[in-house]
């Protein structure tokens, strides 16, 4: 279609022919380990000292129930990280994913103790009540951010705030008890084939994502409005309803998060959650997710929430106060987007 | 305009060492090298335009003289003595004053404030506010602006930041002038006025070097030219020399002939009509795009040419008129309606509005094209189909570097916009709208352009160019329609389109527009 037109190289002085830079022989070792540290970032390199420490400080750290209970723990955060980056991807932000758990907490609780009816339907009805809690918090937020403009980090601040509300109003403050035993024995603490039921699930939840990420063109539209809104809505994808997929999703996966914390601590609670705000927030970062929106991988994001799992399981293993604990995992997030900023200003 | 040889004082130095020169400079980057043993020099008083197609070399040239860069080899010289700078501050101190197309100004702070920032009138941290002022009156008479100095910047007018831009350059002794693309976002009057500004600027002694696309501006406004071409110096001349034919090949190395495609237009049936459009800038505006033709629509800035486009595609809000696509009428437009109807729209604003450019190339080219090119089967990606059709585009369009993985703010102008044109064309749509489709981008890439709309045209497509470029609307265009504060004021057509007949409906100085076309035109 395009015919060019001859390349003919008129009459100029000066050939143009250019001399590739020289490049040296081989490229020396230390500018290879910086290329990939570029690429990846210091994450990796971060989690592997990071274990060769505790491993060194405490041998119980890499025995198989240590590392199991490392799973266990993570997932709740797996699960809201992975909730956390897909609205990091289109350039938003979830402030209120904490309040969702809690909310979904209470109003899942609240169900399966005051239900009536075989065990599995009681459970089954908490569990959708738990998720239906995450869309209608889907709903609000992107009804904020997409229709009235409301900038995200207001919007889920407002909404956290609604949320937290709700569920201290529902549970008058108390934890919600009478849950069916065997929704704790088996979404709480039970075991499949020699894994964790939360640990099964939220690796089924985090395939599922990695498949919508990137094999889907729903996928593609959300780091595309990530990466230029305005381009999306040329190129003519919907904004708004990406957006709105995208909040609820991001709802949803927090839900089930809440659903399966539920499980774990035997009831509901209105004070569950809360520090999940920050965290999935620092390991979506970690992880190489952009702030700015259109940038994230969920390998990396995956690696994020097991190095602040281990980092806080490892701290406890080697008894370092809880105060403390906060302290270093502020300054990692802060470290973190550092070393973001310096990668993107040195490409 | 003045086109002679540089007016410095005779008799106040015998031999007057150049201002500024430069010798064999050289940068190198990993993998390239980006300047080349590059000689120039500048004269006080001499307005000294760079050529060169993207990645010819200007923008190091000027990163390094600007002291955002450090060259590799080679050495400056400033009035004949070796200088050493790598900072933008130490340039600053030096004389060099460098306006990058990507304005420093703050658009929530004043005229004056943006013009002193940094060094505010005042002592010990408090700021002297009363003299703001009469200090910012002082430096944008100097730009010969009339801008209120209080004006928040944001508010006003690119032309007019432009101006603040400049007049923030040449406070404190800026001795030489560096201005990358000055007229690349302004209208014809705009650029006219700037370009005065810039012979009146050379006339007070100030060196300066002027980087331009528009090769028609380089009689206006240079004494000498210098082309570069990869990285290297390939000629200087006077601009007596500097015909814009020879200019073009010594950039591109090719002949200028066939810049603009020859063609026969045989028109088909009318594919976009518009019917009495208006708008917040439109004013009843009709206009037809028959298949096979190429419409253009002249304008200055402001005077609407745009707003058409983009009311047709939903992205501007339209409050009466209607649009018919194909036959079919598109009541409420909106870019997926759009698309769906075979109207794909071209935005001007590339880095905007069109790309993202943290994403791959590849990305860019399938974005809401993905199921047209046969990518997507009920919401799942093919990805080796996506990579499949973006490599076939960008050998079609000739992309460089022909990677489609790499990430798109990776790539020069030229070869964003062909992106965003690929983009289109996957989707076969019957109706291309473009809006400023060849700003900024270098020969090379816009003779693959126009040879790509011509080609469009041929196969039946029809084909709306909006564009301030007026060399291009006369060399493409089979009717052009001539806008002017939101109207149209003027329909020619074939043998009509001449540069004085365009030029003269500009200003709205006309009988109002010729009726639509009936049937085929000339």
């Amino acid at each position: 279609m395009t015919s060019l037109r001859s390349t003919t190289t008129s009459a100029t002085p000066v050939a143009p022919t250019m001399t590739p830079a020289a490049r040296g022989p081989a490229r020396p070792l230390r500018s290879r380990v910086l290329g990939a540290v570029l690429k990846n970032g210091l994450l990796p390199l971060l989690l592997l000292a990071m274990v060769t420490v505790f491993a060194i400080l405490e041998p119980r750290f890499l025995s198989v129930d240590n590392l199991t209970n490392v799973g266990r723990q993570s997932v709740y955060l797996l699960l809201i990280t992975l909730a956390q980056m897909v609205l990091l991807l289109c350039a938003q932000l979830d402030l209120s994913v904490g309040a969702t758990v809690a909310l979904t907490s209470v109003v899942t609780a609240m169900v399966m103790s005051e239900a009536s009816g075989p065990t599995p339907v009681v459970i089954l009805l908490g569990v959708l009540a738990g998720i239906g809690i995450g869309v209608l918090m889907g709903l609000l937020n992107a009804f904020l951010v997409a229709q009235l403009k409301v900038p995200s980090f207001m919007a889920t601040l407002g909404s956290t705030s609604i949320a937290t509300g709700a569920a201290l109003m529902l549970s008058k403050g108390a934890p919600v008890i009478g849950l069916p035993l065997p929704f704790l024995d088996v979404f709480g603490t039970g075991s499949w084939l020699g894994v964790p039921v939360p640990v099964a699930i939220a690796v089924l939840f985090t395939l599922v994502l990695y498949g919508v990420l990137y094999w889907t063109s729903f996928g593609r539209s959300l780091f595309a409005v990530g990466g230029n809104q305005h381009a999306a809505a040329v190129a003519g994808i919907r904004v708004k309803a990406v957006l709105v997929s995208a909040f609820v999703l991001c709802s949803v996966l927090t839900a089930i998060a809440g659903v399966l914390l539920t499980a774990r601590v035997a009831s509901g609670e209105a004070t569950l959650g809360s520090s999940y705000v920050l965290l999935s927030i620092a390991a979506a970062v970690l992880g190489g997710t952009s702030l700015f929106g259109g940038e994230g991988r969920l390998g990396m994001v995956v690696l994020g929430v097991l190095f602040i799992g281990i980092l806080s399981n490892g701290m406890n293993l080697v008894h370092v106060s809880s105060y403390v604990q906060q302290l270093v995992i502020g300054a990692v997030l802060v470290l973190a987007v550092a070393v973001d900023r310096v990668k993107a200003t040195t490409q | 305009m003045t086109a002679v040889a540089p007016t410095a004082e005779p008799g106040a130095d015998p031999v007057p060492a150049a201002l500024l020169q430069v010798e064999s400079l050289g940068k190198s980057f990993p993998g390239v090298r980006a300047l080349d043993d590059v000689d120039l020099d500048v004269s006080a008083g001499e307005v000294h335009v760079l050529l060169g197609e993207n990645g010819a070399g200007k923008s190091t040239l000027i990163k390094i003289l600007a002291g955002v860069q450090k060259a590799t080899t080679g050495r400056v010289l400033v009035d004949g003595r070796d200088v050493e700078f790598d900072t933008p501050r130490q340039a600053k101190a030096l004389g060099i004053s460098t306006i990058f197309q990507e304005f420093s100004l703050v658009p929530t702070l004043t005229v004056a404030e943006n013009l002193f920032l940094g060094h505010l009138p005042g002592t010990r941290g408090l700021v002297a506010r009363h003299r703001l002022p009469a200090l910012a009156r002082e430096a944008l008479a100097r730009v010969e602006a009339d801008i209120p100095p209080g004006a928040v910047v944001a508010t006003l007018p690119r032309s007019a930041q432009q101006l603040v831009e400049i007049a923030k350059g040449l406070l404190g002794e800026a001795r030489l002038l560096i201005l990358d693309e000055p007229t690349a976002s302004l209208g014809n009057r705009e650029s006219q006025h700037l370009i005065e500004l810039v012979r009146a600027l050379a006339g007070q002694g100030l060196g300066i070097i002027y980087i331009t696309h528009r090769l028609q501006e380089i009689p206006k406004v240079a004494d000498r030219v210098t082309v570069l071409r990869d990285g290297r110096r390939i000629a200087t001349l006077p601009v007596r020399e500097a015909a814009e034919g020879r200019l073009v090949e010594l950039m591109t190395g090719r002949s200028v002939e066939d810049l603009y495609p020859t063609r026969q237009c045989t028109p088909g049936p009318a594919r976009l009509t518009v019917d009495g459009l208006t708008g917040p800038e439109l004013r009843d505006v009709s206009i037809a795009v028959h298949a096979g033709e190429i419409v253009g629509i002249a304008g200055l800035l402001g005077s609407g040419k745009s707003a058409v486009g983009r009311s047709c595609f939903g992205l501007d809000p339209m409050r009466t008129g209607h649009v018919t696509v194909s036959g079919t009428p598109f009541p409420r437009p909106s870019p997926s309606g759009a698309l769906r109807r075979g109207l794909v729209y071209y935005p001007s604003d590339r880095r905007r509005q069109g790309l993202a450019l943290n994403q791959s190339l590849t990305a860019n080219i399938t974005l809401g094209s993905l199921s047209a090119a046969g990518a997507v089967r009920w919401g799942a990606l093919n990805r080796r189909q996506e990579r499949r059709v973006a490599d076939e585009y960008v050998g079609r369009l000739s992309v460089r570097p022909s990677d489609p993985g790499r990430r798109t703010e990776l790539f020069s102008g030229g070869n964003q916009q062909k992106a965003l044109l690929a983009r289109g064309l996957i989707r076969d749509a019957a109706v291309h709208v473009f809006d400023e489709p060849t700003v900024g981008i270098d020969i090379g890439a816009k003779a693959d352009i126009y040879q790509l709309m011509a080609d469009l045209a041929e196969a039946g497509k029809a084909v709306l160019l909006i564009s301030s470029d007026l060399a291009e609307v006369l060399g493409m265009a089979d009717r052009v329609y001539v806008m002017h504060e939101g109207q149209v004021v003027a329909h020619l057509i074939g043998e009509e389109i001449t540069e004085s007949a365009v030029l003269t409906h500009f200003f709205g100085t006309s009988e109002t527009s010729t009726p639509l076309p009936g049937g085929a035109s000339a």
